[in-house]
């Protein structure tokens, strides 16, 4: 087996296209359906030439119809299909809802564990596209505060790939959120399927002085803003949680009681958001005596997304943001 | 398609017993709600039962279900275990979902069912994609999903019929057509006269028909479920019937009359069917009477183990939440 030190390196659309044909390849039941994933090879390009490898039965087109699709994806889970949906934009979970909420997170427990949903939904979120309010927007939150889904948001092409295939043998309904700007972005992937487990944090770099916690696009943000840093002298940690459910906090918690400062990154708008539960995870535990500084967040702001292209750069934090928050942090302790 | 259940003895019993045991299963439910025993709320289908049992009598054990929060009556009749059913209800470790679901979650994986629903149109789209796992097996299954007039108004509907029209899905959508979603009578929230016309705009057919006439209904789902198992795509199968009790337990009928509600009183499906197999020679009265001696003795049986069983345990409140792999 390789490691990811060492593979080819692909893009994360690559990676994300790979994971569904080797598990399809290695099992009968699993299968893909959604909006112009056929032919046309789906709105982001991510299934491609999967219709050609696997015919439209198993690479199935659907009408625009979003609660159908992923209610049928919820039937087939129960007799014993593996499906993964692509919803186009995730944004579009809002019309899929009731299939989602009250019907895929709540079958098993509601059941009393009689029938499980293996499914996995896959969808595009974030801005940066200029797509405006209806078509930026990072819901993660939201899935992640319904007991029974699990919430997976890859940061990286490997992630992307690993992530994706345990999602896809996980016996629950996992939601899956590629953020839209790292479809392009590339980065060594191993060419076997390797599992990345679900529900463990990934420590994308060590320092000395100052922990971020970033999801999704803000977790390369937060890399790129550690290396202007350090010319500073200022050393962080950058931890990607990979998963918001399950939840791996122990490497967060080790963290920042070594480093006594914690910086919490989100695109999505900071009110009741993911970092609001990171953030209240370290005061609630003994992480808060460690603290040199108050708990910062650094969020998208409490707005929709903008069209405008200056205007929706400044709703969302950038890499100079970060430099900004960091540095502020170390001036206060 | 066999013979209609009302010229066969051994079918014309079972269907019976079906019917009766449906009737008393809700009757002591209503009564053990009225007395306090039993918490929560319910739906209760009585006036219905020929719906259910018609249907289900159609299907074969491997064929599945989709139900509703009206949805006993079509457990009992796919074969449920009455006692489970009792001990969920009476909230106890013993029942179907651990009491973690009650009246309106039950499944049976025994017996094909996929689950009542609590949301209204919910088990739609599940039943299409049951449907599309059978069709992309190769297996000859199908599944018979049942709801109601009011589920008809909802988007779900009009995105799973399509999705099993356009795919030739072997599903059978059966739409109990009570007359009332809630208090809002179809007269006011659909502006066609039967909702099996709606099946022409997806390209299927449509049928409406007595659904207090047991024979009636077997035939519409037996000719639609033979469809679906060729290969020929769904049917939407429309039961015109009605509720008796309310909507649930919060209902005091102020939006229908008591001479309306006498008079489907009157045409009570399980009446009909007796007084029907009894004039043509099926089953003689005292049959009847031992198939209504059976139905009330299995009832007081399910309720007295299901009262004797352990109440639900919630020591491990957190564990199902995730399937484990």
């Amino acid at each position: 087996m390789t490691t990811a030190g060492t593979d080819r390196v692909i893009t994360y659309s690559e990676a994300v296209r790979e994971a569904i044909g080797q598990a399809m390849e290695a099992d009968d039941r699993v299968f893909m359906l959604g909006e112009d994933i056929g032919v046309y090879g789906g709105a982001f390009g991510v299934s491609g030439d999967l219709y050609h490898r696997f015919g439209g039965d198993r690479i199935r087109d659907t009408p625009i119809s979003e609660l159908g699709i992923v209610g049928a994806a919820v039937g087939a889970a129960l007799a014993g299909m593996r499906p993964i949906v692509e919803i186009q934009f995730s944004d579009f979970t809002n019309q899929a809802m009731d299939q989602i909420v009250n019907q895929a997170a709540k079958i098993h427990y509601m059941l009393g564990g009689a029938m499980s949903v293996p499914m996995v939904l896959r969808a595009p979120l974030g801005s940066g596209t200029g797509a405006a309010a209806q078509h930026s927007q990072s819901l993660e939150a939201w899935f992640a505060h319904v007991p029974g889904l699990k919430v997976v948001m890859p940061a990286t092409a490997a992630d992307a790939k690993g992530l994706l295939l345990s999602a896809i043998d996980d016996p629950n309904p996992v939601i899956v959120l590629e953020h839209k700007l790292l479809y392009r972005t590339s980065g060594p992937v191993p060419e076997e399927a390797v599992r990345v487990p679900l529900g463990k944090s990934a420590i994308r770099r060590r320092g000395e002085h100052l922990t971020v916690v970033a999801t999704g696009v803000m977790v390369s943000r937060s890399l790129e803003a550690a290396e202007i840093l350090a010319q500073d002298g200022i050393d962080i940690s950058v931890i990607d949680p990979r998963t918001l459910t399950p939840l791996d906090d122990a490497p967060i918690h080790e963290d920042v009681s070594r480093t006594g400062r914690a910086l919490l990154v989100q695109e999505a708008p900071g009110h009741v958001g993911f970092t609001a539960e990171l953030s209240a995870r370290i005061a609630e535990s003994p992480t808060i005596y460690r603290l040199l500084a108050p708990v910062r967040r650094l969020s998208g702001l409490d707005a929709p997304i903008p069209y405008a292209p200056q205007l929706e750069r400044a709703s969302v934090p950038q890499v100079e943001d970060i430099v900004e928050a960091a540095t502020k942090l170390m001036k206060e302790s | 398609m066999s013979t209609s259940p009302g010229t066969d003895h051994d079918t014309a019993r079972h269907a019976l017993l079906t019917m009766w045991t449906i009737r008393r299963f809700e009757e002591a439910v209503d009564d053990l709600f009225a007395r306090g025993l039993m918490h929560g709320t319910m739906h209760l289908s009585i006036g219905q039962e020929a719906s259910a049992t018609g249907a289900c009598l159609a299907l074969r054990t491997d064929d599945a279900i989709t139900s509703t929060h009206r949805g006993h009556g079509h457990c009992i009749a796919k074969g449920a275990d009455l006692t489970r059913m009792m001990a969920e209800l009476l909230a106890k470790e013993t029942g179907y979902c651990r009491g973690r679901g009650g009246s309106m979650h039950i499944a049976d994986t025994a017996t094909g069912n996929l689950g009542a629903n609590g949301i209204v149109a919910g088990g739609i789209p599940i039943a299409a994609g049951a449907a599309l796992a059978y069709q992309m097996r190769g297996e000859d299954r199908v599944v018979a999903c049942f709801f109601g007039d009011g589920a008809a108004n909802e988007g779900a509907f009009h995105e799973a019929v399509n999705l099993a029209a356009i795919w030739k899905l072997p599903v059978v959508f059966i739409c109990e057509n009570n007359k009332y979603g809630m208090s809002f009578s179809t007269e006011k929230s659909m502006a066609i006269e039967n909702i099996s016309e709606r099946a022409a705009g997806y390209g299927i057919p449509g049928v409406t028909v007595d659904g207090n006439d047991l024979d009636a209904v077997y035939d519409a789902v037996s000719t639609a479920v033979a469809r679906a198992r060729a290969g020929d795509g769904p049917t939407l199968v429309e039961n015109l019937t009605y509720r008796w009790k309310g909507h649930s337990k919060s209902d005091k009928n102020l939006y229908r009359t008591k001479e309306e509600i006498a008079d489907w009183r009157s045409r009570d499906p399980i009446l009909r069917f007796e007084a029907q197999i009894k004039e043509a020679g099926v089953l003689t009265d005292e049959e009847v009477q031992a198939v209504r001696t059976q139905a009330m003795e299995q009832m007081r049986d399910a309720v007295r183990q299901a009262n004797a069983a352990p109440d639900a345990d919630p020591s491990d409140l957190l564990d199902a939440v995730f399937a484990r792999a």
